[in-house]
């Protein structure tokens, strides 16, 4: 760790309570881009917009009941940063940051509005009996019976990425159970490393790959549904 | 020897990287065995692609004026 980072310790960050375990520190291109917006480049503050605004949007909608409330938090949010960016101490990445300011006050919304995502719901107790491919599709060895096609031998991959398969993709999401949709929209859609993942949602490691793993088998499931109707 | 019900309940620990060697050689073997299994890895990896690249939204043009105009009023930090 650099001597800067280490002089940037001791102070928590805005929403940096954490039950997941010990935050990953911000890196040294998180540290300079802070730097940046910190001497109030506008053109920083214009790219942490245009990077993270979607990403922020698509993960309120797991937490509240509506587009105009999710689009509320997220605009809340970056008041948020603004109002914590100069005490930002660089414990946690640049991105948990945001992402975690954004689920504090999309999980207060969401109890204002009746709606949330208890913090029990990560612990996935709905799931504990989810296969990943129903089991009628495998002989009593354990073997396949109805096996999976190769998507690229008859349906190329440019298939999956029509219009119509990520709208597809898109309600399968939806109707993801929210713990389960909370993860892979920031392990897959948007990209962050699973230590983030965990940090961000305060989960632990092991919680978010079960929860990924039953998302990623249910998203597949409806892709392949789509693709054998095609 | 890993039956391929069993494979499909490991995946993401395969591709997350989270399995101990041992485990990791006996996915693998099973995989160079079983042509179903590495169609099944591919529709897995490929779910996972196709989800990486689903659109964002951006930023409505007036909430991002409005979010700039208040970031250039704000005063620089303090030096400590």
């Amino acid at each position: 760790m650099s001597d800067r980072a280490k002089t940037l310790e001791g102070t928590p960050a805005p929403g940096a309570d954490n039950a997941a375990g010990p935050d990953v520190p911000a890196s040294a291109s998180d540290l300079a881009f802070i730097a940046r917006l910190r001497a109030r480049d506008p053109k920083a503050f214009s790219d942490l917009l245009d990077r993270y605004h979607g990403p922020l949007l698509r993960l309120a909608l797991v937490f509240v009941p509506s587009r105009a409330v999710a689009e509320e938090v997220v605009q809340e949010t970056w008041v948020g940063v603004l109002d914590g960016l100069d005490c930002f101490e660089g414990r946690s990445t640049l991105k948990t940051w945001i992402f975690r300011i954004l689920t504090n006050r999309a999980k207060t919304r969401g109890v204002r509005e009746n709606r949330t995502v208890p913090f029990s719901a990560f612990s996935d107790q709905d799931g504990d009996h989810e296969a990943a491919v129903e089991a009628a599709r495998f002989k009593p060895n354990g073997m396949w019976g109805v096996p999976p096609r190769r998507w690229e031998d008859d349906t190329p991959e440019k298939l999956l990425m029509t219009q119509q398969a990520l709208q597809h993709l898109e309600v399968a999401i939806a109707a993801l159970p929210p713990n389960q949709r909370a993860v892979v929209t920031l392990r897959d859609i948007d990209g962050l490393e699973s230590d983030d993942v965990c940090n961000v949602l305060e989960i632990s490691e092991t919680n978010q790959r079960v929860l990924l793993h039953r998302a990623r088998s249910k998203l597949r499931a409806a892709l392949e549904e789509y693709v054998e109707r095609k | 020897m890993l039956t391929c019900q069993q494979l499909t309940e490991i995946v993401s620990e395969y591709l997350e990287g989270r399995m101990s060697f041992w485990r990791r050689a006996q996915f693998q073997m099973h995989l160079g065995m079983c042509k179903h299994c590495r169609a099944y890895i591919h529709q897995v990896k490929t779910t996972v692609r196709t989800l990486g690249s689903l659109p964002q939204e951006t930023i409505p043009a007036d909430i991002k004026a409005e979010l700039l105009k208040r970031f250039g009023g704000m005063a620089p930090p303090e030096r400590k």
